[in-house]
C-alpha cells in the first residue's frame, strides 16, 4: 500500500515534465496547425543548455542558489529564442503548404539539432548537479521521497495556472485563443499573424526548453531524449485532443501515472501500454478527451491537388531504359552493388505501398512499418517454424500484412489528419513491442536468422532478378489499380466524402480495403527484405523505418505517382553516401529535406513536374 | 405518379425547433421550389430527404417506399441525385472524371481493379456533360472551374444515376443571371422529357417564378403556403413573411 503511494507521486512528477513539454506541443498547434516534430529536440537543447550553463556557472556571481535557478530559467530563455529563429527562418514560409510537409521540415530540424547537439556537447551522457534547497527527501508513509519529485509535482499545475492567466488574463494570450478558434478571422481582423505566430512559438519552445532543464538534477542528459520525448508528447498531445491544454494536463496525468503503474501491475506489456491507451482513446473519442473536430483544417492548406495526369512519352521510356539497365545489371555488377540496389528496390515498394494510402487514399499512415514487418515476420517464422520453401514464405507474407492492415484499418480510417497518423503510429507501436516482447514466439531483440533464399535464388543476381520482378511489379500494379475504377472511388473520397457518398460510394469500405491493400504490398516488400538480408529484427517494424517511407513519399512528392518511386532511390542512396562519406550525415541529410520543403514544397517529383509543363 | 411524399417531418437542432411538421408531395415530371426566408428551414428539411440529417420523427417515401433515414448512398441505388447548396465535387480529377465515377457508381463498377476508368463510360459521361453545356471543359480539374461551372457539372453528375428525383440545393447560386434561367429552362426540359420530380430551393424569385410548376413556402419550420406560382404570390402571408421584407425579384 505505502509504495503504492510513492509510485503514484512519482507517476505525479512525470506528469508534470511530460505537461510542460506537452503544453508548448499543443499550444504551438492550436494557432499554427504546425505538428512540431522537433519539439523534442527543443527539450533537449534546453537540458543541455541548461547544464552548460549551470555546470559553468554563468549566474554563479549571484550566488549558489542562482547559479542553478538562473541556469534552468536561463535555458528556458534560450530555448524560446531558438525556436523564434527556427519559426522565422524556416517555418514562416511553409504555413501555406500541406501538414504533412510542415512536419517533415521539422523532422529535418530534428536531425540537424541531433548532429549539432553531438558536435558541441558530444556522445557522453552528462550529469548535471542536484537543486539547491531540494537535495534531500521526505519520509512518505515511512518511504523515502525525493524533495525534487516533489517539486516538480507542483510545477505541473503552476504551469497550467500561469499559462491560463496569460490567455485569459493578456492581449496576447486572448489572441492566442482567438486564432486557435479561426485563425482567417484573427488575420481578417488585422493583427500581426507573423508577429503573434513567432510569440507562440517561441513560448511553445520555452516550455520545452524549460521541461528538458527541469530534468537535470533527475537523469543525465543525452542524444536520445528528443525522440523519446516527442513520442511520447505526442501521445499525450493526441490523447488530450489537440490544440486543448486542460486536455493536455488530464492525459500527461493518465500517461504519467499509467506508466507508473504499468510497471507494478503489467510489466510484460509496459511497452506497449501507452500505445494501447492511446488507441483506446481515439477510438472511443476521436478527437482526443477534449479535442474538438477540426473545422475547416485542411479547406486553407493550400492550392487544390492537380490533376493526376497520365506519364508523358517521355517519361515512360526512361522508365523503360531505367528498368533495362536494372535488368542489366544483374550480369555487370559485383554482389555488393546488388545487395544495395535490391534494397532500394524494397524501398521502392515499401514507398509505393504508403504512398497509396497516402496520395489517393489521403490518409497518412506514421507506422507503415507494421505491415513491412508482418511480411517479414510472417515469411521468417514459417521458415522457422515449418521450414517452409520461400515461395511459401513470400506467398504468405502479403496475406498476413493485408490481414494485420484489416484489423488495424479498421480503427484507422474512420480518422483524418494528424489523429489518424497517430492511431496507425499506435498500432505500429502495439505491433513492435509485441515483435520485441514476445521473446518465445519472435525472439525479441535476437530476432529469427535463417531466413535465408532456397538454393536456386541464393546466388546474388537470381535474388536481384527476384527483387526486381516482385517489387517494380508490385509498384506496377498499385499504379495500376489508382487508374481503375476502385482508385478512382478511393480519390473521390478523399476529394469530397460528402459527394461520394452521395452518388453511392461507401468510402468508409473504399479506404478499409485500399489500406489492406496497402498493407498488403508492404508486406511483400518486407518480405523480400527479410530473405535479402537473412534474418528479422523488431527493428523492421520500429518507427524510424515508419518515418523512412514517409520520408521516402513525401521527398518524392504526394501529388505524383512517380513520386515516391524516386523520393525512395533519393533518400536510400543519400542516406547510403552520406553515411559512407560523411560523420555529419544528419546534419547534411536534415538540411537537405529542410532545403527541398522549402524550394519544393510539391516534392522532388512535383517540380519536375512542374519544369516539364512550364517548357512544354 | 408522386415520386416523392413527405409526411409530418420534423427535426430540432437543441432548442430549436429547424422543421416542424412539414409535409408535401412531388408527382413525376414535376418542379416543385421551395423558398422561405433564411433560416426558414429549408436545408435541414433538403438535408432529410437523401438521408444526410435523421429527422426527429416523420416519413420519407420515395415512389411509396419508406427511405427515413437511409444513408445517402442507398438513397442513391434508388433514384436519387442531388447537388449541394456549396458545391461538392471531386477537385483532383476532370469534369469527365467526376462524372465517370458517378455512372461506375451506378453500374456498381467500382471496385474494378485492373482495367482503367479512362475507358469506361467516357462516351456517356460526355453525353451527360454536353446535355449541361461543359463539354469543352471536360479534361479541365474541377479544382480549377468556375463556380458557375461546378453548379453544372453537379447537375450532370445528379443525372449519372437516370434519377427520377433530383434534389437541387441552390443549384443557380454563383450564376450569371442569364445562365441561370438556361440552367433552370435545362432542368425543366430534362423533368417533363424523363418525367424526374425535381425539388429545389432557391433564392433567385425570378428563376423561381418562371421555372416552378408549383411552390411551397416555409417560414420557421412551418408550411405557410403551398400552390401555383401566381396563387403563392398573391398569398397575403407570403408577401408578409417573404416578399413584402424586401426581398424582391433577383435578390437575395
Amino acid at each position: 500500500m505505502d509504495d503504492l503511494v510513492v509510485q503514484a507521486l512519482s507517476g505525479l512528477a512525470s506528469a508534470s515534465s511530460l505537461f510542460l513539454v506537452a503544453s508548448g506541443l499543443t499550444v504551438i498547434f492550436g494557432v499554427t496547425r504546425v505538428v512540431n516534430f522537433a519539439h523534442g529536440s527543443l527539450y533537449m537543447l534546453g537540458a543541455y543548455v541548461a547544464w552548460s550553463l549551470v555546470t559553468h556557472g554563468v549566474f554563479a556571481f549571484a550566488g549558489p542558489f542562482w547559479q542553478f535557478w538562473g541556469g534552468i530559467l536561463g535555458a528556458a530563455v534560450v530555448t524560446a529564442a531558438i525556436g523564434a529563429v527556427i519559426e522565422v527562418l524556416l517555418l514562416r514560409r511553409i504555413y501555406r503548404a500541406p501538414e504533412l510537409f510542415q512536419l517533415l521540415a521539422t523532422f529535418g530540424v530534428v536531425l540537424v539539432v541531433q548532429d549539432v547537439a553531438l558536435w558541441a556537447w558530444g556522445a557522453q551522457d552528462l550529469l548535471g548537479p542536484r537543486a539547491p534547497m531540494l537535495r534531500g527527501a521526505v519520509r512518505i508513509l515511512g518511504l523515502r521521497f525525493p524533495l525534487y519529485e516533489l517539486f516538480l509535482i507542483a510545477v505541473g499545475p503552476l504551469v497550467l495556472a500561469g499559462l491560463w492567466l496569460l490567455f485569459h488574463r493578456t492581449r496576447f494570450g486572448v489572441l492566442v485563443r482567438a486564432a486557435t478558434a479561426d485563425r482567417e478571422m484573427v488575420a481578417a481582423l488585422g493583427v500581426n499573424q507573423a508577429l503573434l505566430f513567432t510569440g507562440v512559438f517561441a513560448l511553445g519552445a520555452g516550455l520545452a526548453g524549460l521541461g528538458g532543464a527541469l530534468q537535470l538534477p533527475r537523469e543525465s542528459v543525452n542524444l536520445h531524449m528528443d525522440l523519446s520525448t516527442i513520442t511520447e508528447a505526442f501521445v499525450v498531445v493526441v490523447v488530450g485532443g489537440l490544440g486543448s491544454l486542460t486536455g493536455a494536463f488530464l492525459a500527461a496525468l493518465l500517461i504519467g501515472e499509467l506508466s507508473a503503474f504499468g510497471i507494478l501491475i503489467l510489466p510484460k506489456i509496459t511497452l506497449v501500454l501507452v500505445f494501447l491507451v492511446m488507441a483506446v482513446v481515439l477510438v472511443v473519442r476521436p478527437y482526443g478527451l477534449l479535442g474538438r473536430a477540426p473545422q475547416g483544417l485542411h479547406a486553407s492548406s493550400g492550392p487544390p491537388d492537380p490533376l493526376l495526369l497520365p506519364a508523358p512519352r517521355a517519361l515512360r521510356q526512361l522508365g523503360a531504359v531505367v528498368l533495362a539497365l536494372l535488368v542489366g545489371s544483374a550480369w555487370v555488377l559485383p554482389d555488393y552493388e546488388l545487395s544495395v540496389l535490391t534494397e532500394i528496390l524494397v524501398a521502392l515498394l515499401f514507398a509505393a505501398s504508403l504512398h497509396f494510402i497516402m496520395g489517393p487514399g489521403g490518409l497518412a499512415s506514421f507506422g507503415h512499418a507494421a505491415y513491412f514487418g508482418a511480411g517479414a515476420y510472417a515469411a521468417a517464422l514459417l521458415v522457422q517454424h515449418a521450414a517452409a520453401p520461400m515461395w511459401a514464405g513470400m506467398l504468405l507474407a502479403p496475406f498476413a500484412a493485408g490481414l494485420l492492415g484489416l484489423v488495424f484499418g479498421w480503427f484507422c480510417v474512420r480518422l483524418s489528419g494528424v489523429y489518424a497518423a497517430m492511431l496507425t503510429l499506435a498500432f505500429a507501436q502495439i505491433a513492435w513491442s509485441t515483435a520485441f516482447q514476445w521473446v518465445e514466439v519472435t525472439g525479441g531483440d535476437n530476432g529469427i536468422l535463417g531466413v535465408w533464399p532456397d538454393a536456386w535464388a541464393q546466388p546474388k543476381p537470381v535474388f536481384y532478378l527476384l527483387a526486381l520482378v516482385l517489387c517494380v511489379g508490385g509498384a506496377m500494379l498499385l499504379r495500376r489499380i489508382v487508374w481503375a475504377p476502385f482508385g478512382a472511388a478511393l480519390r473521390a473520397g478523399r476529394d469530397s466524402p460528402l459527394r461520394a457518398e452521395a452518388i453511392g460510394i461507401d468510402t468508409f469500405r473504399t479506404r478499409w480495403m485500399a489500406f489492406a491493400i496497402s498493407a498488403a504490398f508492404a508486406g511483400v516488400a518486407g518480405s523480400v527484405f527479410a530473405y535479402a538480408k537473412g534474418s528479422v529484427f523488431p527493428t523492421y517494424l520500429g518507427i524510424s523505418r515508419s518515418v523512412d517511407a514517409l520520408l521516402m513519399v513525401l521527398l518524392g512528392g504526394v501529388q505524383t505517382l512517380s513520386g515516391p518511386l524516386l523520393g525512395a532511390v533519393a533518400l536510400t542512396g543519400l542516406q547510403e553516401q552520406l553515411m559512407r562519406g560523411t560523420d555529419h550525415w544528419r546534419l547534411l541529410l536534415g538540411a537537405t529535406i529542410i532545403l527541398l520543403v522549402v524550394f519544393f514544397p510539391q516534392g522532388l517529383a512535383g517540380a519536375a513536374r512542374a519544369a516539364w509543363e512550364k517548357r512544354a | 405518379m408522386t415520386v416523392l411524399a413527405v409526411e409530418h417531418l420534423a427535426k430540432s437542432w437543441g432548442g430549436v425547433q429547424a422543421v416542424a411538421g412539414v409535409s408535401f408531395s412531388l408527382a413525376a415530371g414535376e418542379v416543385l421550389a421551395l423558398i422561405g426566408p433564411n433560416g426558414a428551414g429549408k436545408s435541414t428539411c433538403f438535408n432529410m430527404l437523401n438521408g444526410q440529417v435523421r429527422p426527429d420523427s416523420g416519413r420519407v417515401l420515395l415512389a411509396g417506399r419508406d427511405i427515413t433515414g437511409m444513408a445517402p448512398r442507398h438513397v442513391f441505388r434508388l433514384g436519387v441525385g442531388r447537388t449541394f447548396q456549396i458545391t461538392a465535387t471531386f477537385g483532383a480529377m476532370s469534369v469527365r472524371e467526376n462524372v465517370q465515377v458517378a455512372l461506375l457508381s451506378q453500374a456498381r463498377g467500382l471496385g474494378g481493379l485492373w482495367r482503367p476508368m479512362a475507358g469506361q463510360k467516357a462516351a456517356e459521361a460526355e453525353a451527360l456533360l454536353d446535355r449541361v453545356g461543359m463539354l469543352e471543359q471536360a479534361a479541365r480539374p474541377c479544382g480549377v472551374l468556375a463556380y458557375g461551372d461546378l453548379k453544372r457539372v453537379e447537375l450532370a453528375v445528379a443525372l449519372a444515376n437516370t434519377p427520377r428525383l433530383l434534389l437541387m440545393d441552390e443549384p443557380t447560386a454563383g450564376m450569371a443571371p442569364a445562365e441561370r434561367i438556361a440552367l433552370m429552362a435545362l432542368t425543366a426540359r430534362l423533368a417533363k422529357e424523363g418525367g424526374i420530380g425535381v425539388l429545389f430551393t432557391e433564392h433567385d424569385m425570378d428563376v423561381v417564378f418562371a421555372h416552378a410548376d408549383r411552390i411551397i413556402v416555409l417560414d420557421r419550420g412551418q408550411l405557410i403556403a403551398e400552390g401555383a406560382p401566381q396563387e403563392v404570390r398573391a398569398d397575403p402571408r407570403v408577401r408578409e413573411v417573404y416578399l413584402g421584407t424586401g426581398a424582391t425579384a433577383g435578390g437575395h
